[in-house]
């Protein structure tokens, strides 16, 4: 990155900031490591919403900035989640396989092998690591298999969706037709990852003696890092003029294409680049969550997020952090259950059921009336607002003079 | 002298319907050609062809002293290769600034990975700078382009077309919804850019096609119905008849 970056970027600065600053006072309220105001659990939703702002903010990258509205994003998360998730059950069994075995006879490899694919793949009926879980022992490569995969997927599709240039709603329905098939796909046991039991007992991470309260004050560290090198990194793609590329294909991508730009080479790069964007953010989510399943993939989730970023205002990188932080935590709190019941005389709301009904409603009128979304508020206080130019254009288009402008 | 581009037997349906028929056209490095023709005739499909927007059923078209053949590359490919092209409706990007739209356009790189590191440098600021000031925008960089006029637009676009310097320049209807003053200027603009390069202009307006001072084709139904000078088409008792005439 050129030096000089930041200073041309002031909102950049200013959400490091706020981001720095929140982590922080998050930090000092925790149970670990400060007042024991906030809770652990607490901690860990308040991590698991900033992954969630990370895979917004590549939402963002590939529908905001570049048009492509992608209903598939969360397989990405996922799949992410998927792969750290394998080390941790693996090595995490190791851990308990071997603790068990202490003071009787030493295991060969074989025996802890075998002891390791016993627990794990027992609740599906089988007693054999599958061979996807070759590499699940180390690491290092769970941790790049977490990149590579969705990146291959998300470049895989792409390629074959761009090459033949399916655009615009049949593009939308091919990114949750491919969401569906991998949820069908692991929902099933022979899929080789647990099926609907998916993986679980990820919040204990392997070789640390740390307890949950310190561990989650870890991972939003993390999860703030890498939110903040999400940031970072999105704004340093859309400032520039691969940003106007971007945005010019998604205001009219024709034209950008006789001004020599291969468009399918920038939808198939923004494409797997947010996609291994989102895996990462799920390879922090899922241990904060303990547990991932099948059903995390399923087509509403992809839909959901596009609901975040719309409400929270696409096209602007802190628009779609916004949205997500905003309606999930809402969502938290009403699906929680703590929201009190409202009683409309015959009738009595609970807003766990009624809270789809709301959102869904709050993302129609935003769509109607505050195309902007939440990050509009921003610009109210910043005074950004564009001045109202009333009365019939005299000219052709809505560039030209208008009436009352005119007479002055 | 050798052609720069030539086009030889193209022929496109659409749903049956002979929108290009048989057509051939050529033209030389540094030369100003008009195409003229009623309504329908088949000019913008013409240059959607040499393109590459419309696949012809049909035909040749050849391009440069290698004679590369244009139908077997895409939009892009043929921009890179060196034909700019301005639309009959100005298509400008109106979210984005006019520095915006002509740092887009200017000859560079086109490879995602080298755009993205690719920031401007002082030359090609005043690149920018100078070409916002050949078409008279140069107060506006910091403008949407959203906001300018309908004939400004036009000339963004022009300055778009020049900034990618191409060999040969496909310019669609310039002059609508130009002041007449406009129109001066783009005729000269026009006549002095065909000295160094190609230049084929679409233009309705004969009056505006007779400052260009150039050779003419006649369109009609998808194919040339008469070429050359002006004088020698306007008194052509065929193009009398489908156009002139009426
Ligand atoms: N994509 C298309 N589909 C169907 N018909 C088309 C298409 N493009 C052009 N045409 C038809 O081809 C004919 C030539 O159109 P065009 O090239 O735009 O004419 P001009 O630019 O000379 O006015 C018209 O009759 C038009 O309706
Ligand atoms: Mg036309």
């Amino acid at each position: 990155m050129k030096p000089g970056f930041l200073a041309k970027n002031p909102s950049v600065l200013a959400f490091l900031a706020l981001l720095a600053l929140f982590t922080l006072a998050v930090t000092l309220l925790s149970t670990a490591y400060g007042a024991e105001i906030v809770s652990t659990s607490m901690v860990k939703t308040l991590g698991k919403t900033l992954c969630l702002c990370l895979i917004a903010i590549a939402m963002d990258l590939v529908w905001g900035y570049t048009g492509i509205l992608s209903l598939g994003h969360f397989a990405f998360f996922g799949l992410g989640g998927y792969m750290i998730g394998m080390w941790l059950m693996v090595a995490r069994t190791r851990e308990i396989v071997l603790a068990s075995a202490a003071g009787v006879l030493p295991m060969t490899l074989q025996e802890l092998s075998d002891a390791i694919a016993t627990q794990i793949f027992g609740v599906v009926g089988s007693s054999e690591l599958p061979a996807i879980w070759h590499f699940a022992g180390s690491l290092p490569m769970q941790l790049i298999f977490v990149v590579l995969v969705p990146g291959l997927l998300a470049f895989l599709f792409g390629w074959l969706a761009f090459r033949s240039r399916v655009t615009g709603v049949y593009l939308s329905i091919l990114t949750q037709a491919m969401t569906l098939a991998l949820s069908l796909y692991l929902f099933q046991n022979d899929s080789g990852l647990r099926g609907n039991n998916g993986l679980s007992g990820l919040q204990n991470i392997p070789g640390l003696a740390a307890d949950q309260d310190h561990l989650s004050v870890w991972f939003l560290w993390a999860s703030a890092v890498a939110l903040g090198l999400g940031y970072l990194l999105a704004s340093f793609v859309t400032s520039g003029k691969f940003g106007s590329v971007m945005r010019g294909i998604r205001d009219d991508e024709a034209r950008v294409r006789f001004l020599g730009y291969s468009v399918e080479s920038y939808k198939l790069f923004v494409f797997t680049l947010t996609a291994v964007i989102a895996a990462i953010a799920g390879a922090l989510y899922y241990p904060q969550a303990g547990i991932i399943n099948p059903a995390e993939m399923a087509p509403i989730a992809s839909i959901y997020l596009a609901v975040w970023v719309a409400i929270g205002g696409r096209g602007r990188l802190y628009g779609a952090v916004m949205g997500a932080a905003f309606v999930s935590l809402v969502s938290t709190w009403f699906t929680g259950g703590r929201a009190p019941d409202l009683t409309l005389g015959i009738y009595t709301v609970k807003w766990v059921d009624w809270w789809q009904v709301l959102l869904g409603l709050s993302f129609v009128l935003v769509t109607l009336f505050a195309p902007k979304g939440l990050s509009g508020l921003v610009d109210l206080l910043a005074g950004l607002r564009t001045p109202w130019r009333g009365g019939t254009p005299l000219g052709p288009d809505d560039g030209s003079l208008r009436e009352e402008e005119a007479v002055e | 002298m050798k052609a720069l581009l030539e086009v030889s037997g193209i022929s496109v349906s659409f749903d049956g319907f002979r929108a290009i028929n048989n057509l051939s056209f050529s033209i030389g490095p540094a030369e100003l050609r008009a195409v003229i023709g009623p309504n329908g005739a088949g000019k913008t499909t013409f240059m959607d062809i040499v393109t590459g927007k419309t696949r012809p059923d049909e035909g040749r078209v050849l391009w440069g002293e290698k004679s590369v053949n244009l139908l077997r590359m895409n939009e892009a490919q043929i921009a890179r290769a060196g034909i700019g092209r301005k639309f009959q409706r100005p298509t400008v990007f109106e979210d984005q600034s006019v520095t915006e739209n002509l740092m887009m356009a200017l000859k560079a790189a086109r490879a995602p990975w080298k755009v993205l590191v690719w920031r401007p440098c002082p030359a090609d600021h005043a690149r920018v700078a100078a070409l916002a000031a050949q078409v008279g925008l140069a107060d506006s960089l910091t403008r949407k382009s959203g906001e300018l006029s309908h004939g400004q637009k036009q000339w963004l676009e022009i300055g778009m077309l020049l900034a990618q310097e191409p060999r040969l320049l496909l310019v669609d209807e310039p002059a609508a919804g130009m002041t007449l003053a406009e129109r001066e200027q783009t005729t000269a603009l026009l006549v002095d850019l065909a000295k160094t390069r190609a230049v084929v202009v679409v233009e309705h307006d004969m009056d505006f096609v007779r400052r260009l001072n150039c050779r003419v084709t006649v369109l009609h139904e998808g194919s040339v119905l008469a070429e050359g000078s002006l004088d020698h088409v306007t008194a052509d008792r065929q193009v009398i008849e489908v156009y002139l005439g009426r």
